[in-house]
């Protein structure tokens, strides 16, 4: 327990702040301001998703079939309790607990990391079932992981709509149109991927710090903005869970 | 400073724990609605439910809800601009082609 003797002159409070509190408020602000980056980052993807979707909605519905849904949904809930026990560690890190900070923190890498490993496994199977966008693309003689059935074959009878890509799997558009799926696909999972990677290694940082004992009640801000950067990813993919992986189940479900 | 009690709020474990809660039911309920063949309306449902499980990370764990009203405004225009970006460049594609049936998803 740290006591709050030194509250008047604390160590981490910046000559150019009056106090805690006003440092407090400027961090926050910087760090959302930076998250306003972020979500144009992401946006520009997400509106690329948007278009594309609506000029190839059949394409992009068979596509998503062939993403392994329960290693999403799998990674949806990992990555959802590791928001819960980031938000743990910044309530323990307010509360000066730096035992309990440190065991949260390790319990959000750890999840942290097991979503990693899924999404490893994930492009894995991808790159072994030649799904990455390029010349060795071939969705021709995919399966259906749910029904077995060529997804090609299930095309012509499940999603006859009127559609720009109703020659259905074979045809070279459609193999151009799927692939503009996995492109964003590995675009937009890679860069969320990504982001997780920084977010370990910002987590690792924390972990040593506190273990120094260097947060207490009245000074927790990497603890607070960390948290902030990590719930922002969770929300990255709270919406690419459905917009890849659940578009087109009921297809063939 | 003197002033002990910190004007900015602290969260509790037991809203956590709720917030926690309802993210789990609420993908539970987004996996097992897209099995079901809704036409149009399984995006507005799908895309629903994420801005909801979206709104509650932002307002409780990232404690918005307590937040003072510039962080609200920041948080709003950050939003905003995602979708001021989002409304007019789709504006722009959907209507470019006004005589051919064109899909919209949403």
């Amino acid at each position: 327990m740290h006591s709050s003797e030194h509250s008047a002159h604390h160590p981490a409070l910046a000559h150019h702040f009056q106090d805690l509190d006003q440092q407090k408020d400027a961090t926050w602000l910087a760090m959302w301001v930076f998250l306003g980056t972020e979500i144009m980052f992401f946006g520009g993807l997400f509106l690329a998703y948007v278009i594309y979707r609506s000029s190839y909605p059949d394409a992009f519905a068979i596509a998503s079939n062939a993403l392994n849904v329960n290693m999403g949904l799998g990674n949806t809930f990992v990555l959802i309790i590791s928001s819960f026990t980031m938000a743990m560690s910044v309530y323990s890190a307010q509360m000066a607990q730096t035992g309990r900070l440190v065991v949260f923190l390790i319990l959000t890498l750890v999840l942290g990391c097991t979503f990693l490993s899924v999404k490893y496994f994930e492009y894995k199977d991808k790159f072994d079932s030649h799904l990455v966008p390029g010349r060795h693309f071939d969705f021709a003689h995919h399966h259906d992981p749910k029904t077995g059935a060529i997804l090609e074959g299930a095309h012509g009878g499940s999603a006859n709509t009127e559609s720009t890509s109703h020659e259905a799997g074979h045809s070279e558009k459609a193999r151009r149109e799927i692939q503009i799926f996995f492109s964003l696909y590995f675009a937009m999972t890679g860069l969320h991927a990504f982001h997780m990677i920084i977010g370990a290694g910002l987590l690792i940082w924390l972990i040593v710090s506190s273990m120094k004992g260097r947060f207490s009640k009245e000074y927790n801000s990497p603890v607070e903005l960390v948290g902030l950067y990590w719930h922002f990813v969770d929300i990255v993919w709270i919406f690419l869970f459905p917009l890849l992986y659940l578009i087109g189940r009921h297809h063939h479900g | 400073m003197s002033d002990d009690h910190s004007k900015h709020h602290i969260v509790q474990p037991t809203t956590y724990a709720t917030i926690l809660g309802a993210l789990l039911l609420f993908t539970v309920l987004t996996y097992y609605v897209a099995f079901i063949d809704l036409g149009v309306l399984s995006n507005f449902v799908a895309m629903g439910i994420a801005v909801t499980k979206g709104s509650l990370v932002v307002l409780f764990f990232m404690h918005i809800f307590y937040s003072t009203r510039l962080l609200w405004v920041v948080v709003a225009g950050s939003f905003g601009w995602l979708g001021l970006m989002l409304v007019l460049t789709l504006g722009d594609y959907i209507t470019r082609h006004w005589d051919i049936q064109h899909r919209i998803f949403f």
